[in-house]
């Protein structure tokens, strides 16, 4: 009875899931509501971590409860310490849920809600997940390695290389498109800068509170420092109507930039329980509560989402960036359906508080299925606004022109009707001057949000939701770029220290302001070129990030691939081969286009070419001739560059097929690292913590 | 349902840290009870400024 009623669970489970995808999918043009999406994912979601993950983890891994974790079997009280599961899925879920999700798929709404929703939920539940849970594997019975350190061990030196090569960049080039998205939600506006700024001393205050005053209290100190952001929030809309004060917080995007650059030095260079830590709790927290309010205002609310399934700029001419429906679709979400990123904190990271391998399935796909709903979820944000406010959001003025007119005579001849009437209300509604040309998708998700929040708890205060909004994605946008420019320096450090080794002291003063500065002025290039870029530095940035992300998951599939072949596991090794091949087709063709390319919204050389032309003719405006050189620069480094990631790709996916090579045909190879058997104490659920 | 808040609150200040020292010191003394050089555990502010640099160090944000 009881198997039967499971069964009648599961196949309800099915249609309802099979009825709201096909709902979505083959919906045209009446408006549809939110709860199709919620519903689409979770039933998604619910099959395949109840059929796939758990065949995975039982058939193609083999997860053994009574085998010890490097937790239990290394437990030294600090590093090692086998911990309650819950408590593993919240940090586990905290470190690989960062802004990401939430510009992505707001970004890929131009081609319409459908080709990024899908993408979100089979990218997630086929490769992102798999990708997280079987690195997390990998690493538990490797004592807690990292994927470079896998690389190199069960690959080669050419596999860990590339690893710790791209592992770097992907670092850079993140930090650099996640402060440009940051200074294009403050440019020119006093409220967010205001709020934005206000960020740091409130984390300094809790820093200082947690450190002296009540030190270790971590809950009570985290408590002040939410009270004073809401209150920052709020403060912001005195600043703005004050005449003096508003002007000290009315910035262009280039000085904004300087600054963004200035604090992630600082913050590289700072103690840790001063700024990095305390402002790690309270983006946490901001990041848990809100995307908790939003679900539930979702559910409340049930808004329609009024963008179309398709738009025409699946043939690549859409305004927020250029490109095809594919690949760019696949290249613009890469968090929230794959992230490479995540087999950074998946191996070792979370596998030292691991404290039985049968509660991988749940932390490494479970977690990661939690990110890809919070993608949706952004997803669902950006597309219920109007589609012609949010193609005036997200266009830049170099797409369709710097005048208001001229923008949404522009914007509505797409068949997307807006108004200058409509975005003034909407803009005065927000308390933002303009609205118009704010590219980088955090305002956009900020006035969906808002909107949101707004019908299903209180209309007044759209313009007090937008800017909490606002303050929500900068504030751990700002902990990414943070505590990625530390690592960046620690990572420089580390390969400064093989040439001179007293580089490698992480605290030698000379080393640590050195190696910072570097890895600042490294990503502070790519923020530069991206603010002073007059098509809004998202359409060139984004793309090369997304590129890069997918590169590393791909290094993570290669050593996943590599490792079940040498098992003697060829007949699954499709699980993680398939999405690697899936990645190397739409890096390779992403990059590719990137590079050769003959339209100049896509193709790096062609734009590079064409504004020399323009130079040369003399057709170009004073201001944009003055930077013309640079621009030209700038577009040949990010050509190099992008061949550069998709030679790494390759470099490392052809040695792992001549590993594999190696190993079928007989010959010898690199030998499993896995760690030996010993029996685990806590297979039994109540002994573990 | 009392209980079940209790829980809550137990995992909430588990997964914040805020109950790190308390742990520690059972890990302590359950550890280090048998060893040659006992060591007493540190106070809790040095402890937590520990514990602090340490969570920092290394990948723990992505995007």
């Amino acid at each position: 009875m009881n198997k039967l009623l499971q069964n009648a669970i599961w196949v309800f489970v099915s249609v309802l899931g099979a009825s709201a995808v096909g709902g979505i999918a083959f919906n045209r043009g009446e408006n549809i509501n939110a709860l199709w999406f919620i519903a689409a994912a979770l039933c998604v979601y619910a099959i395949a971590y109840r059929f796939y993950a758990a065949w995975i983890a039982v058939t193609v891994l083999g997860v053994d409860e009574t085998r010890a974790t490097p937790a239990e079997r290394l437990e030294d009280g600090r590093d090692f310490v086998p911990t309650h599961k819950w408590v593993v899925f919240g940090h586990h879920f905290a470190a690989i849920a960062g802004p990401g999700p939430l510009v992505g798929p707001t970004l890929a709404a131009q081609f319409g809600y459908l080709p990024g929703t899908l993408w979100l939920l089979f990218g997630a539940v086929l490769g992102g997940c798999v990708q997280d849970m079987v690195t997390l594997f990998l690493s538990v019975r490797r004592d807690a390695r990292t994927l470079g350190q896998m690389a190199r061990d069960e690959l080669g030196p050419i596999g860990g290389t590339a690893a710790a090569i791209g592992t770097f960049i992907i670092m850079i080039i993140l930090i650099a498109v996640l402060g440009l998205v940051v200074v294009n939600a403050m440019k020119h506006s006093p409220w967010a800068t205001f709020t934005v700024s206000a960020t740091i001393p409130i984390a300094m205050i809790v820093g200082v509170y947690m450190r002296f005053i009540r030190p270790g209290e971590v809950l009570e100190g985290s408590l002040l420092g939410v009270v004073l952001l809401l209150l920052s929030v709020a403060g912001g809309r005195y600043i703005d109507g004050h005449e003096t004060l508003r002007l000290w917080f009315d910035h262009e995007g280039l000085t904004l930039a300087w600054w963004v650059m200035a604090y992630g030095f600082a913050a590289a260079i700072l103690p840790v329980w001063l700024l990095l830590a305390p402002r790690d709790y309270l983006s946490t927290y901001m990041k848990l509560g809100t995307i908790s309010l939003l679900a539930v205002a979702i559910i409340l609310l049930q808004p329609d989402v009024k963008m179309p399934a398709v738009t025409a700029f699946i043939d690549g001419t859409g305004p927020i960036f250029g490109g095809k429906l594919f690949p760019f679709v696949f290249i613009t979400i890469a968090c929230g359906a794959i992230s490479g990123f995540h087999s950074l904190i998946a191996s070792g990271t979370t596998p030292k508080l691991l404290g039985n391998e049968r509660d991988i399935r749940m932390i490494g796909y479970g977690a990661m299925l939690l990110e890809s709903f919070v993608a949706v979820m952004a997803m669902i944000a950006a597309t219920v606004l109007d589609p012609g406010v949010f193609f005036a959001i997200n266009s830049s003025a170099g797409v369709v022109g710097a005048d208001a007119a001229d923008a949404v005579a522009k914007i509505s001849s797409w068949g997307y009707p807006v108004s200058v009437e409509q975005m003034q209300n909407l803009a005065r509604q927000m308390g933002e001057a303009t609205l118009f040309a704010r590219t980088g998708g955090a305002p956009s998700l900020a006035v969906g949000m808002a909107s949101i929040f707004g019908s299903a708890f209180g209309e007044g205060l759209l313009a007090l939701w937008y800017h909490f909004a606002i303050m929500f994605e900068a504030i751990f946008i700002l902990t990414t770029l943070d505590a990625g420019t530390r690592v960046g320096r620690m990572m420089l450090q580390d390969i400064l220290g093989t040439v001179w080794p007293k580089m490698a002291q992480t605290a030698w003063t000379p080393s640590v302001v050195f190696s910072s500065a570097l890895v600042v002025s490294g990503w502070g290039y790519f923020l530069y070129i991206g603010v002073i870029d007059p098509n809004g530095g998202v359409n060139i940035l984004w793309p090369l990030f997304g590129i890069a992300n997918q590169m590393l998951a791909a290094i993570a599939l290669c050593v996943a691939t590599g490792i079940l072949v040498k098992s003697g596991k060829l007949r699954y090794a499709w699980v993680t081969g398939l999405p690697l091949a899936w990645l190397v087709i739409i890096t390779s063709t992403a990059a590719w286009q990137k590079i050769a390319s003959d339209d100049i919204r896509i193709g790096f050389f062609a734009a590079a070419n064409d504004l020399t032309d323009k130079l040369a003719a003399g057709v170009l405006p004073p201001a944009k001739a003055a930077i013309a050189p640079q621009l030209v620069f700038n577009l040949h480094f990010d050509a190099w560059l992008t061949l550069f990631f998709v030679s790494l790709l390759w470099l490392i996916v052809l040695d792992m097929l001549r590993m594999c090579l190696r190993y079928l045909t007989g010959k010898p190879v690199l030998p499993l690292t896995e760690s030996a058997y010993s029996t685990c104490r806590f297979h039994e659920d109540w002994m573990r913590d | 349902m009392v209980s079940g808040l209790k829980a809550i609150w137990q995992l909430i200040r588990r997964l914040s840290g805020d109950d790190a020292y308390g742990q520690y010191l059972k890990n302590h003394a359950q550890l280090h009870h048998a060893d040659v050089e006992y060591h007493p555990p540190l106070s809790k502010a040095e402890f937590f400024k520990q514990w602090q640099d340490r969570k920092w160090n290394g990948i723990k944000r992505c995007c």
